[in-house]
């Protein structure tokens, strides 16, 4: 009997072919948008993620306090009391930091043969290259014994190759750096824009040491950067370092820090909430058209159920219990819904297919938005051919037959 | 019990009384009726009588106000929708003056449609759908839509329709009201040739005093009661008239 009834509706949407997919097109329409959406939002968010991947694996930066004096507070960093011994001293102490470097920069011109060019001059040590998320792709990385010597040797990114080079290859050259020679001893794999759009290939890493004596002559350093052991230490490193600092520094207890611990976790959850919303907000637009979608069955339904009244009224004087005109009716706006729902799903997999390729994004299918719209649809299909069903259902057969 | 003893009709003291807003329309006034298996019966009445009260009451889509309808010795007064839903299936078989078919339907799919509800699996249906079509000689029809037929041949499928669930009860209103009188003449033909049956019971609801006269029992109604019940005396024979050329058709007959 089920089958029969699935037989009699799809006969009955067969015979109006038109009208049939022009109201299966609002659900097409609803659920390709969905799908289409959810995963623009996805692609968008994948993006972010990997764009804070790229700044530093599980990096937490320390920055110094703000010096106090009379009143008047000096911007963060240039509080005096971190050390490099500081960031050695986390590094033995705190079981969750893996790697850390003293950082400090400055501002540098540069000069090689009748080419100059200013930069950030990044004085690091030689974890720098797995902290920061960086690879070498000409020479090498400078070493240990360069950060104890306070070596005059520098590695430069390819924004800075390519402006004092030009073609040249820069490994073993000696640039100027402040009017004193330094060698060159690697090229930095070009890594493009950050996030905030720094250019991150515009820059020359040397050792720490070396910026802190022959460039700046101090003996504090502004900041350090550390990597957590794993993405999910970053929080328990985030407070050893804190405690190892606030000891070192002896601070007392309600003193407030003298420093400043970033977690780039943070940053990037905060992103990823962003685009999160952005996805949910899409969705919820294209959620809308679905609506419409439904409520279009729902009038293409009731038109049919006044039209076939006749039918329904034939049908009850033969033996049609109320229900199975119900279910028949059900069917047909069901299987509007599910049709509609699939040619959907396979209109949205192809707008996301060509929307990632335009983006130049992840493509990011989500298997949920297809199934869930898949079940959504059939729902509309139930939700808004119930009404219609049951106004059928629930026609006097006396009445029914002497419809004209 | 056998069959004979039980009435197929029994309508004791039966009133129905129909209520919209503050009108009250008393349409039956306690109406008792007995027919017996293998009858043929013609209502009879002026529009406004409650015949078509009666119809609707005898064919279990209405149901009474008061007193009680047994159908085939059961009590149905009282049922449900779904319920008289499955009686209606199961033991009513309906002619309609106007036909009623599916029109997108052929006419073997119309005559399958209350196997269908019955729950008869699809050879079954197809099968006894075959054995009605034939029984009103209209074998060769059986993909045609209506459309395609003559009103007379519609009348026959919507008759081959009543009779594929070998119902209790042929209940036809108003049969010929559409058709022509040779195709009228034809249809109480098929009537009279299936009451040959005693397990044939027609009820016929008619307003026209010449086709009643093909029954052989005649109740007139008048302002929701029975007011006359008798045998219907010089009764027609369908057959003889149209052997007699009475209603000579050319057309149909190079037709046929």
């Amino acid at each position: 009997m089920t089958l029969d009834l699935i037989r009699i509706a799809l006969r009955a949407l067969a015979r109006n072919k038109v009208r049939s997919a022009l109201t299966m097109l609002g659900i097409i329409i609803g659920v390709a948008s969905v799908i289409a959406m959810v995963s623009l939002g996805q692609g968008a968010q994948r993006q972010v993620q990997s764009q804070i991947a790229s700044m530093g694996s599980n990096l937490l930066v320390v920055m110094a306090g703000s010096q106090k004096s009379g009143g008047f507070r000096g911007g963060l960093g240039t509080n005096t009391t971190l050390t490099p011994e500081d960031v050695e001293a986390v590094l033995r102490e705190a079981p969750a930091v893996a790697a850390a470097t003293p950082t400090v920069s400055t501002a540098v011109p540069l000069v090689f043969g009748n080419q100059n060019w200013t930069t950030r001059a990044e004085g690091a040590n030689a974890a720098y290259l797995s902290i920061r998320d960086r690879a070498i792709a000409d020479g090498e990385f400078f070493t240990a014994a360069d950060v104890r010597a306070a070596a005059r040797v520098v590695v430069i990114g390819q924004t800075v190759a390519n402006q004092l080079f030009a073609g040249l290859s820069p490994v073993g050259r000696t640039i100027r750096v402040r009017n004193l020679p330094f060698r060159v001893v690697g090229v930095l794999v070009a890594k493009g824009q950050s996030q905030f759009g720094q250019d991150q290939d515009d820059i020359v890493i040397m050792p720490y040491t070396t910026v802190m004596k022959k460039l700046l002559a101090i003996t504090y350093i502004p900041s350090a950067s550390f990597s957590a052991v794993s993405g999910a230490a970053t929080n328990e490193a985030q407070k050893e370092i804190a405690a190892i600092l606030r000891q070192r520094h002896n601070l007392r207890p309600g003193q407030d820090d003298d420093f400043t611990v970033r977690n780039l976790t943070d940053v990037a959850e905060a992103a990823e909430q962003s685009s999160k919303v952005m996805t949910m907000l899409l969705a919820g637009i294209a959620a809308v058209s679905l609506l419409v979608g439904g409520i279009g069955i729902m009038n293409i339904m009731l038109v049919s159920v006044t039209e076939r009244t006749r039918e329904i009224g034939i049908r009850m004087a033969v033996g049609a219990r109320s229900r199975h005109v119900q279910y028949q009716f059900l069917i047909e706006s069901v299987v509007l819904g599910l049709t509609g729902g699939v040619l959907g799903i396979l209109t949205g997999v192809g707008a996301s297919f060509a929307l990632s390729h335009f983006f130049e994004w992840p493509q990011l299918i989500s298997t949920a938005a297809v199934f869930g719209s898949a079940i959504f649809s059939m729902a509309i299909g139930v939700f808004f051919g119930y009404y219609p069903a049951r106004k059928a259902a629930a026609l006097d057969p006396i009445e029914a037959l002497r419809f004209e | 019990m056998s069959a004979e003893a039980k009435p197929v009709i029994e309508l004791a003291n039966v009133h129905r009384i129909y209520e919209t807003g503050s009108i009250r329309v008393h349409a039956l006034r306690g109406v008792s009726l007995h027919v017996g298996r293998g009858e043929f019966v013609a209502i009879m009445g002026a529009s406004g009588s409650g015949k078509s009260t009666l119809m609707n009451l005898l064919g279990c889509l209405d149901h009474p106000t008061r007193g009680t309808y047994h159908l085939d010795g059961i009590d149905v007064s009282g049922l449900s929708r779904d319920q008289r839903a499955d009686v209606r299936n199961r033991k009513i078989g309906f002619v309609f003056q106007s036909f009623n078919l599916l029109s997108r339907a052929t006419a073997l799919e119309n005559v399958e449609l209350p196997l269908i509800y019955a729950g008869i699996p699809a050879a079954e249906r197809r099968r006894r759908g075959r054995q009605a079509l034939a029984a009103v000689g209209l074998a060769s029809k059986e993909n045609s839509h209506p459309n395609q037929l003559s009103g007379g041949q519609q009348q026959r499928v919507a008759i081959a329709r009543a009779l594929v669930n070998h119902p209790s009860l042929l209940l036809a209103d108003e049969p010929t009201g559409n058709l022509d009188s040779r195709a009228s003449v034809e249809i109480m033909e098929l009537f009279q040739l299936l009451n040959r049956n005693p397990d044939n019971t027609v009820v016929l609801v008619t307003h026209e005093p010449d086709i009643a006269q093909f029954a052989r029992r005649v109740v007139v109604m008048k302002d929701g009661r029975i007011i006359l019940d008798q045998p219907v005396r010089q009764r027609r024979d369908a057959r003889v008239e149209l052997a007699s050329s009475l209603y000579e058709n050319p057309l149909e007959v190079t037709l046929s």
